[in-house]
C-alpha cells in the first residue's frame, strides 16, 4: 500500500484495516500523534486527511490511499499550522501536552476551512479531550491565531 | 504458550545489543550533541553510599554547566503538566544567575542525592517545590559563588571586585568578562562553600514571575516524547489482556494455534493474572490479545486482593452507609456530646462519593531490556523511581542497582503513576522481556488501563451539626467511613485514623467550638488508589456542602455564615473577602443572568496541603443538567515560585473537579468496572468547562502546594449553587445520575 504522509510517500506493508495511528507511529516512527483512547473519543490522535481534521486511530489505512495525510510532524510547515503553533505558545496552552498534538491539529483544519472563526465555529471544531483541562487557554490561542 | 516462571536471579536473557535510539543526554553519555564536556564539578567523589549523602547537597547530581553556558538539571521531582521543571529551573536559575529560559531539565535517576523528602522521593502532595525551595536555592547559590571562586583565580581579581549577570562573571573594574562555560572547569575542582548568602526577595529576576514554561513548544509540536512513544533498538510490542475480576489466573486458551498464526505474532505468554501476546507491532499484538479466547479461574482463597465475585459499587456503598460506629477520631475540640445535648436543634446527614479513575490521557506503557551486563533497564511512567527500583529489583530477582530506571515525561499525572501493586505494566514487561531474550514495549489500551487502575476509593460520611437558639453551629461531628489510600499503601495503625480518609473534613478552619472528625475504617475491596488532591477530592465536598445545609438550617446566608465563624482567622477571613470580590460581591441567587438564565451561586474553602482556596461557582440548570458558567478561585500558597502556572494550574483543577462533580463514577458489577473507556466513563468536554477566574493571595505563610488544592472547593461550590435552584440538597455525586428538577433556564 502507498501512503502520501507530509508530503511524502511511504511503502507500507500492513492489514488493510490497520488504523493509520498504528502506521504512524509503530511502521514510521512518527509518534507526535498520540493513541489515548482508540475509540473516536478522545482526538489525541487527530490529523489532516484532505485538509479534514480526522481521528486516525479509528482510520483504517485502505480507506486513505491515494489522500495526503498531514501529520504533527509537518505542522510548522503548514502557515497556518505554524500561526496556530505560535499562538499555543504564546497562551502557554500545554499542560501535561499529551492531548496537544491533536488539539494543534484541529485548530489548524479549523483555520483552513474557517479563517475567521466565530466563538461558535470553535466550539464546534475544537471538540478534543483535555484531562488538564486547558480548554480556556485553547479558545483563546485559537482565537489569537485566527487574528494573526 | 510459553508459560511464565516467576524470575530470578541468575543469568538475564541475552539482550539486544544495539545502541538506544532513546536519547541518552547529558550525564548517561551518548547523543553527542548534549554530551557535557565538563561537569561541575567533577572533583567531588561519586561513589559514596547512600547514607554518606546529605540529598540535595551535591552540586554534580544536579547541575552541569556546558560548553554554550547553558545548564542541564537533573529534577528529583517529575513533570506531569504541573510546570515543576520550568519551577526548579526558575529557582536554581536566580541564585546561580542564570536565566530559566537556558536550562534543560529532565528527571533525575534513582539516587541517593534525590530524596528530598524527609528521605524519601516522591512527586506528589503537591510537596515538590515547597519542600525543595531552600535547599535548591542553597544549590544554585553554592554553584555561584564556586564560579566566581574560579572567576577570580583566572581574572587574578579579588573575589569582592566580582559579580555575576546571567549567564557570565564579570569584573566592572577592567570591563573584562566570563562566561559560566569557560569557568565551569576550574569551578568543578573548587570545594562547595560551607555557607551562602541566599538573594534577598526583592532582587527576585524569576521567582514569582510568569516565566514561559520550558516544554511548551515541545508539547505543541509534537515533539514532547512520553514513555509510551520510546523505542529502543531491537524491541519487540506487546499487548495483554487482563482477567475481568482482580485474582483470576488464566486457565486454558481455546484458540491458541489460530492466534499464534495471526500477523506479527511472536508469542502468545500467560501472566499472573493476564494472558499476553507478543509481536512485531502493538496493533497486531493487540488484535492477537483480543482474539484469545481466554478461561479465567475463580480466584484461588488465598489470593491477596482478589476482587469478590458478589461485588458493585452500589452496595459499597450501602454497606458504607449501614456501618454503625463513631470511628477513630482524629480531630477533637472541647466536649462534642455536652454541645449536642445542649442544641437547639442538630442537622444530619450522610453524604457519598464514587470511585474515580485517573483517566490521564497517556495510556500506562513499560519498556524492559535486560542488558549483556546484567543490568534491567526500564523505561516507565513513575512518581517514585526509587521505589519503582526496588520493586523491580525484587520482581526481577537483581540487585537495586542493577535496574536502570529512566523516567520520561508524563502524559497526565493525577496520581496515577505511583507503585500500585496490579496496576502497572512493568512487571509484565520484565517478565515478557526476560522470556522473549529481546527488549518488551508493553502498552495497555485505555480499556485495560480502565481496568486495572488503581482508583479514587469510594467514600461515605455521617455529619452531623447541633445548632444553638440563634442558628449558630456549636457542634460538628464529621464521620468518612471507608478507607483511605495512604493507608492502604503505607498502612494504618488498627487505633488510628488514616489521614487520607478525613482530610478535608479534618483540619477545617471555622470557629466551632466543639468537633469531632474520625474515620471508621471499613477495608475497600478495590485496588484504591491517590487521585488528584487525595481525600479532599471528596471530604471538602461532604463538609462544605453540609455547611450549606447547616446553614439553611439555622436561617443564615451561607457566604456571611463562613465570614463570621472566620472572626478569629484573618488569612480565611481575608481569602473568602477575595473571592468575593472577584466574583463582584456575594450574590446566592437565584438571579436572573444577562442572557436570561437563571442562576444561583455557591461558595466554598478548602485548606488542601498547605494552601487555602476560596471558590465560588454560578450554574444554571439546563434540560436538567447543572451548567457552570464561572468558577472564581482566590488561592492563597503562601509565597509563589510562578504565577502562571499557578494560574494554570487552579484552570487544571477546575476542570478536574467540575468533571468529578459532574460526570465521573466507576461502577462496579459481579465485581468487575463496567466502563471500559471514555465513551463508559465520560470527562468534562469543552463546552462544559466554565470561564475561570483566579486572583493569587501571597499572605507570606509558608509555601503551601500548588497541583492539587484548586480541585477540593469545586464540587461543593457547584453542588451549593445548584442547590440553590433545585431547592434540595445533593448529597450524592456526580450530578449526573441524579434528575434535576427546578429553576430552569
Ligand atoms: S485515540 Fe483516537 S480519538 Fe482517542
Ligand atoms: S494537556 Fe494534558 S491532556 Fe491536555
Amino acid at each position: 500500500m502507498e501512503l502520501t504522509i507530509n508530503g511524502s510517500t511511504h511503502q507500507i506493508d500492513v492489514e488493510p484495516d490497520t488504523p493509520l495511528l498504528w502506521v504512524l507511529r509503530d511502521e514510521l516512527g512518527m509518534t507526535g500523534t498520540k493513541y489515548g483512547c482508540g475509540v473516536a473519543q478522545c482526538g489525541a490522535c487527530t490529523v489532516l486527511i484532505d485538509g479534514q481534521a480526522t481521528r486516525s486511530c479509528v482510520t483504517t489505512v485502505d480507506s486513505i490511499v491515494g489522500m495526503t495525510v498531514t501529520t504533527i510532524e509537518a505542522i510548522e510547515q503548514d502557515s497556518e499550522g505554524q500561526k496556530v503553533v505560535e499562538a499555543w505558545v504564546a497562551n502557554q496552552v500545554p499542560q501535561c501536552g499529551y492531548c496537544q498534538s491533536g488539539q494543534v491539529m484541529a485548530a489548524t483544519a479549523l483555520l483552513k476551512q474557517t479563517p475567521q472563526p466565530t466563538d461558535e465555529d470553535i466550539a464546534a471544531a475544537m471538540v478534543n479531550l483535555c484531562r488538564c483541562g486547558t480548554y480556556n487557554a485553547i479558545s483563546a490561542a485559537v482565537r489569537q491565531a485566527a487574528r494573526a | 504458550m510459553n508459560d511464565m516462571t516467576p524470575i530470578r536471579s541468575g543469568r538475564p536473557a541475552q539482550g539486544e545489543d544495539g545502541p538506544l535510539n532513546v536519547s541518552r543526554r547529558g550525564f548517561l553519555g551518548g547523543a553527542a550533541a548534549l554530551v557535557l564536556s565538563v561537569t561541575l564539578p567533577v572533583g567531588r567523589a561519586r561513589a559514596q553510599t547512600a547514607g554518606a549523602v546529605t540529598p540535595g547537597t551535591r552540586i554534580d547530581a544536579f547541575l552541569e554547566i556546558r560548553p554554550d553556558s547553558t545548564v542541564l538539571f537533573r529534577s528529583a521531582f517529575m513533570e506531569g503538566g504541573q510546570g515543576v521543571f520550568t519551577a526548579m529551573a526558575q529557582i536554581v536559575g536566580e541564585e546561580l544567575d542564570v536565566d530559566p529560559a537556558n536550562f534543560v531539565v529532565e528527571s533525575a535517576p534513582p539516587g541517593p542525592d534525590y530524596l528530598l523528602l524527609g528521605g524519601g522521593r516522591f512527586t506528589g502532595g503537591s510537596m515538590s517545590v515547597r519542600s525543595s525551595y531552600e535547599t535548591m536555592r542553597r544549590l544554585g547559590a553554592s554553584a555561584r559563588q564556586m564560579l566566581l571562586q574560579a572567576a577570580s583565580e583566572q581574572l587574578s581579581a579579588p573575589a569582592a571586585e566580582l559579580s555575576t549577570e546571567p549567564g557570565r562573571v564579570t569584573h566592572a573594574a577592567s570591563g573584562r568578562h566570563l562566561a559560566y562555560g569557560e569557568l565551569a572547569q576550574a569551578a568543578a575542582g573548587l570545594p562547595v562553600p560551607e555557607n551562602v548568602t541566599l538573594r534577598s526577595n526583592d532582587t527576585f529576576r524569576w521567582i514569582g514571575k510568569p516565566v514561559p514554561r520550558l516544554d511548551v513548544r515541545d508539547k505543541s509540536t509534537g515533539r514532547a516524547q512520553y514513555a509510551i512513544d520510546l523505542r529502543v533498538d531491537g524491541m519487540l510490542h506487546a499487548a495483554v489482556q487482563h482477567s475481568p475480576r482482580l485474582g483470576g489466573e488464566p486457565e486454558a486458551l481455546a484458540n491458541e494455534a489460530e492466534v499464534q498464526a495471526m500477523p506479527g505474532v511472536h508469542s502468545i505468554h500467560t501472566l499472573p493474572g493476564a494472558v499476553a501476546v507478543v509481536a512485531d507491532s502493538w496493533w497486531r499484538a493487540r488484535r492477537a490479545v483480543e482474539t484469545l479466547q481466554v478461561t479465567w479461574t475463580d480466584p484461588a482463597p488465598d489470593t491477596p486482593r482478589a476482587m469478590p465475585a458478589d461485588f458493585s459499587s452500589e452496595t459499597r456503598r450501602e454497606t458504607l452507609k449501614s456501618t454503625e460506629g463513631d470511628g477513630i477520631a482524629f480531630e477533637q475540640e472541647g466536649d462534642v456530646a455536652e454541645a449536642f445535648a445542649g442544641a437547639a436543634r442538630v442537622v444530619e446527614a450522610t453524604y457519598d462519593a464514587p470511585y474515580l479513575v485517573h483517566g490521564q490521557l497517556e495510556p500506562p506503557s513499560a519498556i524492559a531490556r535486560w542488558n549483556d551486563d546484567g543490568t534491567l533497564e526500564l523505561w516507565i511512567p513513575n512518581q517514585a523511581p526509587e521505589m519503582f527500583q526496588a520493586d523491580a529489583a525484587k520482581l526481577a530477582g537483581i540487585e537495586p542497582e542493577k535496574v536502570i530506571i529512566h523516567s520520561p515525561m508524563l502524559g497526565g499525572f493525577f496520581g496515577r503513576h505511583f507503585l500500585y501493586q496490579t496496576a502497572n505494566p512493568y512487571p509484565q514487561a520484565i517478565q515478557l522481556s526476560r522470556a522473549v531474550g529481546r527488549p518488551v514495549k508493553l502498552i495497555w489500551s485505555r480499556e485495560e488501563e480502565f481496568l486495572r487502575d488503581a482508583v479514587r476509593p469510594l467514600g461515605v460520611a455521617r455529619l452531623r451539626a447541633g445548632l444553638d437558639a440563634e442558628g449558630l453551629p456549636v457542634a460538628l461531628e464529621a464521620v468518612a467511613i471507608g478507607e483511605g489510600p495512604s493507608g492502604r499503601w503505607f498502612g494504618r495503625a488498627a487505633d488510628q485514623a488514616d489521614s487520607s480518609a478525613v482530610e478535608g473534613m479534618a483540619g477545617k478552619v471555622y470557629a466551632i467550638a466543639n468537633r469531632r472528625v474520625a474515620q471508621l475504617p471499613v477495608d475497600d475491596p478495590a485496588i484504591i488508589g491517590f487521585w488528584r488532591s487525595v481525600g479532599h477530592s471528596m471530604n471538602d465536598f461532604f463538609y462544605e456542602t453540609f455547611f450549606d445545609e447547616v446553614a439553611d438550617a439555622g436561617q443564615q446566608d451561607p457566604y456571611e455564615l463562613r465570614h463570621r465563624l472566620l472572626a478569629e482567622s484573618p488569612r480565611h477571613r481575608a481569602l473568602l473577602e477575595t473571592v468575593a470580590e472577584l466574583s463582584g460581591g456575594w450574590k446566592r441567587g437565584p438571579f436572573t443572568a444577562g442572557d436570561g438564565t437563571t442562576r444561583a451561586r455557591g461558595v466554598a474553602m478548602a485548606s488542601p496541603f498547605g494552601s487555602e482556596v476560596a471558590t465560588i461557582a454560578e450554574v444554571s440548570l439546563q434540560d436538567g443538567e447543572v451548567a457552570v458558567h464561572d468558577v472564581w478561585v482566590a488561592i492563597d500558597p503562601g509565597s509563589i515560585v510562578n504565577p502562571a502556572v499557578i494560574e494554570a494550574q487552579v484552570n487544571s483543577a477546575v476542570a478536574l473537579g467540575l468533571s468529578s462533580a459532574l460526570l465521573e463514577e466507576v461502577v462496579y458489577v459481579d465485581g468487575i468496572p463496567q466502563a471500559r473507556n471514555f465513551d463508559g466513563y465520560p470527562i468534562l468536554r469543552p463546552d462544559q468547562m466554565p470561564r475561570v477566574h483566579v486572583r493569587i493571595v501571597e499572605s507570606g505563610a509558608p509555601m503551601g502546594g500548588i497541583g492539587e488544592p484548586g480541585v477540593p472547593g469545586v464540587p461543593p461550590a457547584v453542588v451549593n449553587a445548584a442547590s440553590v435552584l433545585t431547592g434540595q440538597r445533593i448529597r450524592s455525586l456526580p450530578l449526573a445520575k441524579i434528575e434535576l428538577k427546578g429553576a430552569e433556564g
